[in-house]
Formats: C-alpha cells, structure tokens, sequence
C-alpha cells in the first residue's frame, strides 16, 4: 500500500483529483481555481488536467458561486465550491442557509444537493482582516447542513472524497495554517474502508482529563499534551472531525473516566460549538464530572490585528491554564 | 391548443388580419413588443429594439386554447385567494392581471425545456400541463412545495427573492456542459422573476454568469409594476430591459397582458438561448392587478385610478374581443370556457379542503438524504414524549 508523506494542502489536492478522476459528475468551481490553482493551491494542476468544464473559475461572486452550484445539482452535477476565505462566505450565506440547507427537506427527499463548500478557515497566517476567521458555528447551526474540519493530511485526503461522495450538503472546513504540515497519507486504501465521515477520533490516549479540538486546534492540543505528559498528567485529546452532526460518542467515554473537561476551538466563546458540547457533556455526565466543563475560545471581538492575533488564539499555555483549572475546582 | 403541449403545429394557420396599426403606433412607448391592442385588434408583426421581427402564426384552435388557458388560471387563481379569505389557505400570491405574461410564456416553452419559477407563476406551471394542486401544500402550510423539478421541468416555487435566478442560471450552464444545446431540439431555460428582484445581487450575478458562460437562459421579468409597496420607480432609472446591454446581451419588452407577443418574444429567446447564441432578458409589461398577496391591502400605496387604467388592458378581455370580431370563436364557446373554468375550481377547493395535515413527527423527515443520529435521538424523544398523551383527554 502506497503511503506518501504529504502536506495536508496537497492531501486536499490529491484527493480533488481522485474526486474527479471517479465520478464524471464532479465539477470544481471558485475564484481562481483554475489556472492559479487557487490561493493556496489546493485546485493546483486540476484544471490543466480535467478542463474548465471541470475546474470552472467564476466571476468574483460568492453568492453566484453557490447560487449556480445549486442549479449544476439540480442538473445532476457534484459541485465542490471554494469559498476563497472564510471571511468572504457571508455574500453566499443566504443561498447556503435557504436553498442549499433546505432543499432536500422542502422537496421531501426528492431534490438532492450533493456539494461541498469548500472553506480555508481559521487565523495564526498573520493576515489581514477577513482572512482568518471561523464561521463555523453558523453553519452547524443550520439544519441540513453537515459540517467537517480535517486535522492532519490523512484526514485530508480520506475526509474531502468522502464529502464529495455524499450526497448530504457538507461544508468542509480547511485549517488554513496546517496546509504546509506534513504528514502520512495512504493513498491507495479503499475511501469504503476510510474512518467514517462524521466520526469523532481519539487523537492521543490519557486519563487525567479530556481535551476536545477539532481543525486547527488539534496540534495546539496535542502539543498541550505532550507539554502536560512532561508534568505527569496524561490529557486524553478527541479529534472531533465533524461539527454537525456532533459525535460526543468517544468524548461521553472518555469524561466519564478522566472526570475533567476542556473544550478548545479559535471562534469566539459565546455561542460557539463549545458551548453546546459543554452543555450535552453535562447532560450525559452530570455525575462523572469533577468540574465544569471548560471553555478555551477566542475572544468574543472582532478578529483583531494579526499583530496580536497570537493572543487572541488558544495556544498551548491557555489549554494548560485551562486543565489546571479544572484540577483546582 | 392541447393542454401541456406548447408546440405551434402548422395546420390550418390563420394569417393576421391586416391592421393599419403597427408597432410604431404604440405611441407611449415605442419599444414595446405588442401583437394584440387593448382593444383587441391584431397586429401583423412587431419589431423589437434589436431589429428581430416578432410574429404568431397560430391556428384558429390555438388561438383559442390560449383563451382558455387565461381564463382557467384567472378562474383558479381566484378560487385559491378564495380560499385563503375562508381560511383553507395560509396565504396566496395572485397572479392576477399577469395572466398573459404567464400563459405566453409557459406556451413557448418546448418539453424539454425547463422552468424556475418565483411563487407567484401559477399560469406557467399550468401551461406545463402540471395539476394546480400541487403548489398548493404549499400556501396551506401542510408542505413546503414538495415536487421533484425534473420530474415536471419546474423547480419548486422560491421565496427568496431572485434566488432561483441563479439556480437558473447554473442549471442552464449544465445543459451547455451536458452539451444539450447548438440544435433545434437542445434544451433552454427560463427564469421568472420581478420588477423589485432586479434590485438583488443574486439576479445581477446571474445576469453576470449567464452571459459569460453564455448560458441557454431567458430571463423572464414579468414587471408588474410593484414590489410590494415600492414602485418601480424605487428599483431602476432606466428601463428593465435596457439592463440586459451592460451585460453584453440582448433585452425586450414586450407587452405582458399581450398574450400573443408574450408567446412570440418568449419562444424566439428560448430557441436562440437553445442553438447556442446565449441568454436574453425580457421585460413583460403588465400590471399586478390584486394585492402583492392576500396579506397585503394595495389601496395604502397606489391610487384607483391607475388600477382602472390599466383594467382597460386587461389580458383576456382584448383576446375575447380578438376571437369575436375575427368569428373565431362563438358564445357557445366561451360559455363552455367559463363551465370548465368554474369545474376546475371546484374539483381544486375539493381536493384543498381534503389536504390532511401532516403527522407532526413527519417534520424530522428529510432533512438529510444520509440522516443524523443527533436527528434520529429528537425524534425518538419527540414520538416518546408524544406518546405520553396518549389515552389522556388532552
């Protein structure tokens, strides 16, 4: 079995090619993914090989890139759009959240959307304002929607065809500043016999207490980790890969035996997904639990400056911080 | 003409009859596309702004299943709003007035083409040859529009104002992907919309699209004067269709209570959009006769008079006029017109009242094609907790 060491970008790009090259009905479509390759390349080469029929830049209209998207589905295209930034999806919220979200439900089951949306997220690539944000919480918010974030370039590369292949709505969420971690990916294994989709994964085993992360905050933790293991506390950290649905299944296990709970993830506190996995972590273990669940977020601002958006990410100290805190309740 | 069949056969046409009146004539607006006068009286061929010659050549048959179609979707248009004022529906979006615009256009649309409708294109969906019934669900709130758009080459109804525009316009780049287009018998879609969607950026990114991918797709402005409250005056200084040339492609405006240069304007776009030569936009002239729904009360923004005025133009009434003074049709005709009309009506408040509700556990269904189990937990909660009433009072 061919296993290659890869980015997670070139995973993405690996994968969008397996995409297209199984399914005639896959078309790639965004801004600039065509001959750039997109802005950070995940399209790079695709539209050299399959066409522009098949790799289609658009005019510079996130609506209009979803809007049309919705009508290649109806048709009976596989579209895989590309949002450019996370930042610029809100012009295309409306046609995500009413029309894409919906369709399937108001036609009772007989209009499939099989997309996927296609999202750099998150901050840490010192940019400007726009390009480092995390909506992800408006879109798990939304019903008929699923919504995933892949962490190492095996997921990547697995997560991506799997998206394409589904026929549920997906948006897919890319951490941007992992793109240039590397990391090893089976090529060749069967997408039939990959991890599922919307699957949490235990990322690194523990005992002392739950670390919950997902995308971009899954190094942070599992660097947190290790920093921890070096003091004599075992962290157990859960991957959680899809947003909506939420897979609690491994997390309920796990907090019934650490009693300790900490959720980390870049959007802001209020409202975000921590919240809501707080809430059913309290529910479904109420009586196993030491101390509240904790929250490690961004802060409920804007996204600042990118001067000081090292201190407004969750690192690897606030992760600690917040652990000892759960210790000391 | 055959119900759900939009085809102009060749038998037995009937030439215009000659009228010293030419499109020229339409002295208040020379641009306007019109082959049949208020009045009633036809004129031989009208040419558009960019030199195209419109023109019908329908039989006398034709003629007349035209007349029937308007006065069924005017007849069944009124028991529906109908319907809402006894309760039996939610709400209603009339479509009164714009018969012709709807009728026209739904009649020059071939089989295969397909059609994106906004909630307000009851007369098209009925010249698809599509049982009225169906957007109904819809208005009585025991569905959400529920119909498979290629089952009948009509999405489902959209609110969202211009929305569907776009998934027009993207449906149309399919066909030219599917390479269904640069012949005869290719596919051509068409896009309805309003006076006040031209003022969202979804229809202006469509215009975009289409042009540059230059999608099969007419895009089937039925201008009726007001968006809501709003005149048209709010949304535009120039005139709709002028639009379409910064966009790089060819705009008309056609008279929409005119039935027959709806069906002549609406055709020729759809057979150019099918050989390849791209997207057009029309503008229908016309007028929302009613309420912009039955929520609506008009006499707080327009004046009676300006209604009146354009009641002189009312589509079926030049049409009557058309077939009486040219003897294509008699009084036992249009009697018979008006029975099936009123037949239909009932047998469509029949089967409204007859709509049951939903099963409240049915409101889990469908929200994914692959399921959630967070889903399937509130809905096993949900028939728990339902079920706690049972063999209670309540």
């Amino acid at each position: 079995m061919a296993t290659e060491t890869l980015t997670l970008g070139k995973a993405l790009n690996t994968g969008l090619r397996k995409a297209l090259e199984n399914d005639p009905k896959v078309v790639i479509m965004g801004e600039d993914v065509g001959k750039l390759g997109g802005v950070f390349r995940i399209t790079d080469g695709l539209q050299k090989d399959f066409g522009d029929q098949r790799v289609i830049d658009t005019p510079l209209a996130e609506s209009g890139i979803i809007g049309t998207a919705v009508g290649l589905a109806i048709r009976g295209f596989r579209p895989v759009c590309e949002i450019q930034f996370d930042g610029f999806v809100y012009p295309a919220y409306d046609q995500i959240v009413s029309q894409v979200a919906k369709m399937h439900y108001r036609s009772q089951g007989k209009v499939r959307i099989p997309m996927v949306i296609r999202i750099p997220y998150g901050g840490g690539i010192g940019a400007v304002e726009h390009h480092s944000e995390s909506p992800e919480a408006y879109f798990a918010h939304t019903a008929g929607l699923k919504v995933v974030t892949c962490a190492n370039p095996q997921d990547a590369y697995s997560m991506i065809q799997q998206a394409i292949a589904s026929d549920d709505p997906i948006v897919f969420l890319e951490p941007k500043r992992r793109y240039w971690e590397k990391g090893p990916v089976e090529l060749d294994a069967p997408l039939s016999e990959a991890y599922p989709l919307h699957s949490a994964r235990v990322a690194r085993a523990g005992t002392d207490a739950t670390v919950l992360a997902y995308g971009p905050m899954v190094r942070t933790c599992l660097d947190a980790a290790t920093a921890a293991a070096e003091d004599g506390r075992e962290l157990e950290v859960i991957d959680l890969r899809s947003l909506s649905p939420l897979d609690l299944t491994a997390a309920y296990e796990s907090v019934r035996r650490t009693g300790r709970c900490v959720v980390v993830h870049e959007a802001p506190g209020n409202l975000g997904l921590g919240s809501e996995i707080a809430a059913r972590i309290t529910e479904e273990c109420f009586y196993s639990l030491e101390s509240p669940v904790l929250r490690v977020t961004g802060f409920d601002t804007p996204y600042p400056a990118s001067r000081v958006e090292e201190e407004y990410l969750p690192d690897l100290d606030r992760v600690l911080d917040a652990v000892d805190r759960t210790f000391g309740w | 003409m055959a119900k759900g069949d939009p085809g102009v056969t060749t038998r037995g046409r009937r030439a215009a009859p000659r009228s010293k009146r030419t499109a020229s004539a339409n002295a208040g607006d020379p641009a306007l596309v019109q082959l049949l006068t208020p009045e009633g009286e036809r004129i031989e061929s009208a040419i558009g702004p960019d030199g195209t010659e419109y023109r019908v050549d329908f039989t006398d048959e034709e003629y007349r299943g035209l007349y029937r179609d308007l006065v069924l979707v005017r007849k069944l248009d009124a028991e529906a709003t109908a319907l809402q004022r006894q309760g039996e529906l939610g709400l209603w979006a009339s479509l009164l007035g714009q018969e012709a615009a709807q009728v026209g256009s739904g009649r020059a649309l071939r089989t295969q083409d397909m059609a994106f409708p906004t909630y307000r294109e009851h007369g098209v969906l009925y010249c698809r040859g599509i049982d009225p019934i169906m957007p109904l669900g819809l208005f009585r709130g025991v569905d959400q529009g529920g119909w498979d758009p290629n089952e009948f080459k009509f999405n489902m109804y959209t609110i969202v104002i211009g929305a569907q525009t776009l998934h027009a316009t993207g449906y149309a780049m399919g066909v030219h992907m599917d390479g269904k287009t640069g012949t005869d018998d290719g596919e051509a879609v068409i896009a309805y919309f309003g006076d006040g969607a031209t003022s969202q950026g979804d229809v202006n990114e469509a215009f975009v699209w289409a042009s540059v991918f230059n999608a099969p797709l007419v895009f089937f402005c039925q201008n009726n004067q007001y968006a809501i409250s709003e005149p048209l005056e709010r949304q535009t200084r120039v005139p709709l269709y002028q639009r379409a040339g910064g966009f790089g492609f060819p705009g008309v405006r056609v008279d929409g209570n005119d039935v027959l240069a709806s069906y002549a304007v609406t055709r020729h776009a759809l057979d150019n959009a099918r050989l390849g030569q791209g997207p057009s936009l029309i503008e229908a002239y016309t007028y929302r006769m009613g309420a912009h729904t039955t929520s609506d009360d008009p006499t707080r923004y327009r004046i009676a008079s300006e209604v009146e005025a354009w009641q002189a133009k009312d589509p079926i009434a030049r049409m009557k006029a058309f077939l009486t003074t040219q003897q294509i049709a008699d009084a036992d005709f249009f009697a018979s017109v008006d029975e099936q009309a009123r037949a239909e009506s009932v047998h469509l408040r029949e089967r409204v009242l007859a709509m049951p509700n939903p099963e409240p556990v049915t409101m889990f269904d469908h929200v994914y094609p692959n399921g959630s189990p967070e889903l399937d937990e509130q809905r096993a909660q949900f028939s728990k907790y339902m079920e706690s009433f049972e063999g209670s009072a309540h």
